[in-house]
């Protein structure tokens, strides 16, 4: 019920996918949302902490998350599904776990690139570690825009797979990552 | 007749234009950082939030004994503005403030410099900020002049002004106090 099995995906990998696609998403939106909030907004300065800190949780999910997937059994692509499909979504899958860690790490790099910590939650300081790239402000900042706008397009594209399967294919890929296989 | 006066002319004007480029030259001390471009915008009414320009570079001409000849030129890498913090660093070179991938450098040129005594004076110039070029005028007092201890000969001014950030293309709005910029400039030079 918890793990994989060779046929589906357990109760762990299932509520960690949805959990990231939620947060993942809401951070997003909170991204975009809070660049351009005027300086007198009340939420000038609690938007990015709450940013950072829900970013920062997300990075402890994500490295469980992908302990968890090493230790586990990969179920097997559904049978149906095209060979070009099953590459296609081998390399999606790939490209959303390194843009996760990229935007993650990036983002972090911005906000510790002159040595002060990132204070999560207000109350856990986070240390700087690099802080001697050249211009790491204005790179990371780059890298964490465009690197995040990939993953949107990337997961839409994934999205949009998953309901293919579902509504035309009419096969389990949706569905077993809906609920576990028994 | 007519033209021999023409020339006479001519070469006493030619003198007279002649004279201010006697004044002493001098390269402004960026190498060994005697010099400062720094900034300060207030936060909220409620206090200073300072900053400079870590890269720039300039000359001058100043003679002592013919003051309103001096002229003044500097240019500066906007993208070395330095406010002690990354993150507000970052937002300052973007486009809400200096736009410095658009616009990497900011320059003022001196027109005229107007001194009594020679100490004090009002330095008229203009001033390109974010492509926006507009007259300015700085509050100059002279520090001081004379030998340096390794063989040079040396001349600090400090000057203040200050100006409307939307007058050089910057809308943001960070509240009503923090309309201005306010510049302390601090440049020794070292004669050419």
């Amino acid at each position: 019920m918890l793990r994989n099995t060779s046929q589906g995906y357990g109760l762990v990998a299932i509520t960690i996918h949805w959990l990231v696609a939620v947060v993942v998403v809401g951070l997003f939106a909170v991204g975009l949302w809070m660049i351009d909030l005027s300086y007198y907004s009340s939420w000038y300065q609690t938007a990015p902490m709450w940013h950072k800190s829900v970013g920062l949780t997300l990075f402890l999910v994500m490295m469980f998350r992908l302990v968890w997937r090493l230790m586990s059994v990969q179920p097997a692509s559904p049978s149906q599904h095209h060979a070009l499909e099953k590459l296609g979504a081998k390399l999606g899958h790939g490209a959303i776990y390194v843009l996760l860690f990229v935007i993650m790490v990036s983002g972090y790099l911005i906000s510790t690139a002159d040595g002060r910590p990132i204070l999560m939650f207000s109350m856990i300081e986070i240390p700087a570690l690099v802080t001697d790239i050249p211009q790491q402000e204005d790179i990371a900042g780059l890298v964490h825009e465009y690197a995040a706008w990939a993953l949107i397009i990337i997961a839409s594209g994934h999205g949009l797979a998953a309901l293919k399967h579902h509504f035309v294919d009419k096969d389990n890929t949706l569905k077993r990552m809906l609920k576990p296989v028994k | 007749m007519k033209k021999i006066f023409a020339a006479a002319l001519i070469s006493t004007a030619s003198f007279a234009t002649a004279l201010p480029a006697m004044a002493a030259d001098y390269a402004i001390d960026t190498r060994g950082a005697h010099a400062s471009i720094n900034f300060k915008v207030n936060h909220l009414g409620y206090s200073w939030l300072l900053g400079r320009f870590d890269t720039f570079s300039g000359e001058f001409s100043y003679d002592k004994s013919n003051p309103s000849a001096a002229k003044v030129a500097v240019e500066i890498d906007t993208k070395s503005v330095n406010s002690n913090h990354a993150e507000r660093d970052k937002h300052i070179r973007g486009n809400d403030f200096l736009a410095v991938d658009k616009y990497p450098k900011a320059s003022f040129v001196s027109d005229k410099f107007e001194s009594t005594d020679g100490e004090t004076g009002k330095l008229y110039g203009k001033l390109t900020l974010r492509g926006v070029t507009k007259d300015i005028v700085i509050d100059v007092t002279k520090v001081g002049e004379g030998q340096d201890p390794w063989g040079g000969y040396r001349a600090g001014f400090e000057g203040s002004t200050s100006f409307l950030m939307k007058d050089f293309g910057i809308d943001k709005d960070l509240g009503p106090q923090a309309a201005s910029v306010h510049m302390d400039l601090h440049i020794e030079g070292i004669k050419q």
